[in-house]
């Protein structure tokens, strides 16, 4: 189900912003309205906007809590309690909420995290970039489970890709972590925030049940996804992170388990397809594929228009969604090219993901960073010119 | 409107069924163990409060008590170990009209989960709290918790707790909850009109519940089985309402000072929230909803409901 945007919550127009203020204004055009958070650099302009704005726009709940364990369970319960919800962070306090992405995952409460990447690990570089969180995002939780993550590389983008981030959640029911880095998250550039009315929002995909027929955890469609409700409308329903039944019960057996888990991983997995985003650019003709996303995707840009200078086929795969993996494109990829070019700020990890799907059809080469600071793109550069030969 | 409230129930049933899952009985608890008995209590304190039960919501954490949540027929929550009263803070600050429960026990509301407790005390969030303390984590085997009277056994203090215990009433007290109470096992009519008032009450109401852990505490203890946790908790309870919190701490087999302690006024988070937004930014702010029956202010006032 969806509608437009309540226009109460849209900053239509043009502003000059960084990518925290407009990741803040994607989350309040997608209709959240309950945000918990704790002060983190370089994530903190994101609640401070969003602690100005909600009492403005109305309906909407800030609050600051003692920390990031109970911020990222506040706004669970705010979930049920009918809210479309948000916290945000940086590492030191996204790694005190893993605990509760896993409890978002296993009783499928839709709710946006976001993580402006700063250098790790432990307190790290607390005012420079990073881009070490992306296998913590995928499997930071114990268990098995799927999210979805997303990777702005504007300010622009930050703004669509949080609105996405609250239509997503609503419509697989799974924590969407929007995984931003410090240089996405300061630059300020032009950001337009479209109308209400172009904007897109999905609604919560509340049941028609009436109390006594629904089961918060039945799947009655091929979607995977169980109907919602929220408390207080007379449902009484239970939700436990114990492994659970249809009625929600603790169901402490493997067949349970077996069930309920299958479609955790199934209902994202199934549907990767339609939730898998890239850009991609000069890749018709390439010899070498560079995959990047973030801020690096824009650094990266620069060594492959140097690169096409001095005649080397070279174009970019830019993950916009990294988790689900676009595990189809880049074996593609890799069936046709000399070589792929992986520039992160981490020492390896989307890296991984690429030498995994190309399987030894192609070389995979890192240009690995401990972050601090971006790249310098003559090293993206340099990669390129040695995968080509 | 479910077909539970104000029904009067056959006498050929237990009166406590209609608001219990029936299909999930019997209970993980041992026998003699005493949280069936506080929900029992909690049971009663729902049929006398007069709320509207599809609004009322419980909300635990993880440990035996954890699993009250999982027996009673409202919108119920298990959360995670520590974890009930932030989960309860966006719950009731989403949705104002519910009347939110965090039923847990005294490892999960006070050590783990202490940081939560005091400030969501501190910030006076409409909750009840009931905190069954056992004196031990019934459900990992019964270890030392922070309300483990020294000298007793635990599992990992097996030659004796020494840490200095909270002392829980004190410690909501001193935080800023509105409602402080304790009883044990022994006190159910007690208990029962504890629960009620707190029901009945605006801001963070908290009780604490001593109750017995036959399985664990008390046989490692030497203590006996439910029946002698009674006759200890008859024996030595003195009920002394409206004591002073710093008098109320609980020596290993000592004396246990029961009653109503605190019982106060002070504005909740949505009414301050409400108060300082309009404050300061009179008719550009929306006022949220406090769940509270709609109060018509005289023109010009500025004393509604707060
Ligand atoms: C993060 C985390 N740490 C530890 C545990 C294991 N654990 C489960 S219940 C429990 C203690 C419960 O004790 P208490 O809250 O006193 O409740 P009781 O079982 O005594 O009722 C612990 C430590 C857990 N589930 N999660
Ligand atoms: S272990 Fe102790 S607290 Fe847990 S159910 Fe048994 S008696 Fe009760």
């Amino acid at each position: 189900m969806s509608t437009t945007a309540d226009p109460a919550g849209v900053l239509t127009g043009s502003h000059y912003i960084d990518g925290d203020h407009a990741c803040a204004e994607g989350a309040l055009a997608a209709g959240c309205r309950f945000v918990a958070g704790y002060p983190i650099t370089p994530s903190t302009e994101v609640v401070e906007r969003i602690a100005g704005r909600f009492p403005r726009v109305g309906d909407g709940i800030f609050i600051q809590m003692e920390d990031e364990i109970a911020s990222s369970i506040a706004i669970q319960g705010a979930m049920w309690g009918g809210k479309k919800v948000m916290t945000v962070s940086s590492g030191p306090g996204f790694s005190l909420m893993m605990e509760h992405i896993g409890l978002a995952a296993m009783t499928e409460v839709p709710c946006v995290f976001v993580d402006v990447q700063r250098g790790g690990p432990s307190t790290g570089l607390p005012t420079r970039p990073g881009q070490a969180d992306m296998m913590q995002a995928r499997w930071g939780s114990h268990g098995d489970y799927e999210i979805i993550a997303m990777c702005p590389n504007s300010p622009q983008e930050a703004f669509h890709l949080t609105f996405d981030a609250f239509n997503l959640a609503e419509r697989y029911r799974v924590p969407v972590l929007v995984m931003l880095d410090e240089c996405v998250g300061h630059m300020i550039e032009k950001v337009v925030i479209p109308r209400a009315d172009e904007l897109e929002v999905v609604e919560r995909k509340w049941t028609r049940k009436k109390p006594g027929e629904y089961l918060p955890y039945e799947v009655t469609d091929g979607s995977m996804v169980p109907d919602a409700c929220k408390a207080g409308d007379g449902y009484r329903i239970h939700t436990t992170g114990l492994t659970h039944d249809e009625r929600g019960y603790p169901t402490m057996n493997w067949r349970a388990q077996e069930k309920l888990i299958r479609r955790l991983v199934d209902k994202i997995r199934g549907q990767a397809g339609e939730i898998v985003r890239y850009e991609e650019n000069d890749v018709d003709d390439a010899d070498v594929v560079v995959v990047a996303y973030g801020i690096t995707s824009r650094v990266a840009k620069r060594s492959i228009e140097s690169a096409r200078k001095r005649g080397i086929k070279v174009g970019m795969h830019r993950l916009v969604v990294a988790w689900p993996f676009p595990e189809q494109r880049i074996a593609e990829l890799s069936r046709r090219v000399k070589g792929l070019v992986v520039a992160e700020m981490n020492y390896g990890q989307m890296s991984l993901e690429v030498e995994r799907v190309a399987a030894g059809r192609c070389p995979t080469r890192l240009v690995g960073h401990g972050g601090g600071m971006v790249h310098d793109p003559e090293d993206i550069e340099r990669a390129i010119v040695e995968v080509a030969q | 409107m479910s077909d539970v409230q104000g029904s009067k129930p056959s006498s050929a049933t237990n009166p406590v069924d209609p608001f219990l899952r029936i299909d999930r009985m019997p209970s993980i608890w041992c026998p003699g163990c005493g949280i069936g008995t506080t929900v029992n209590c909690f049971t009663r304190a729902l049929i006398e409060c007069g709320l509207d039960l599809d609004k009322v919501a419980i909300v635990s954490g993880i440990g035996c008590t954890g699993r009250v949540a999982g027996y009673l027929n409202l919108d119920s929550f298990h959360t995670t170990h520590g974890r009930p009263i932030p989960f309860a803070t966006g719950l009731k600050l989403a949705n104002p009209e519910l009347k939110v429960v965090v039923y847990s026990g005294d490892g999960d509301l006070t050590a783990i989960g202490g940081n939560h407790l005091i400030h969501a005390a501190r910030r006076n969030v409409d909750l009840v709290v009931v905190c069954v303390n056992n004196h031990t984590y019934g459900m990992t085997g019964g270890q030392v918790t922070p309300t483990t009277p020294p000298p007793a056994i635990a599992s990992t203090t097996p030659y004796g707790a020494f840490e200095e215990p909270f002392s829980l009433p004190l410690l909501a007290d001193s935080c800023g909850a509105v409602y402080v109470a304790r009883w044990t096992t022994y006190h159910v009519r007690q208990i029962a009109k504890a629960m009620r008032e707190a029901l009945q009450k605006r801001g963070l109401s908290f009780i604490e519940i001593i109750s017995p852990c036959p399985t664990l505490y008390a046989r490692r203890n030497r203590l006996g089985d439910g029946l002698a946790a009674m006759k200890y908790y008859k024996q030595a309870s003195v009920i002394q309402n409206g004591a002073d919190t710093r008098q109320v701490g609980i020596g290993y087999q000592d004396k246990i000072i029961c009653g109503k302690f605190v019982d106060r006024e002070r504005e909740t988070w949505l009414e301050s929230y409400n108060k300082r937004h309009v404050a300061a930014l009179g008719s550009k702010f929306r006022p949220y909803p406090t769940g509270l029956p709609e109060v018509s202010e005289p023109a010009g006032g500025n004393h509604g409901h707060d």
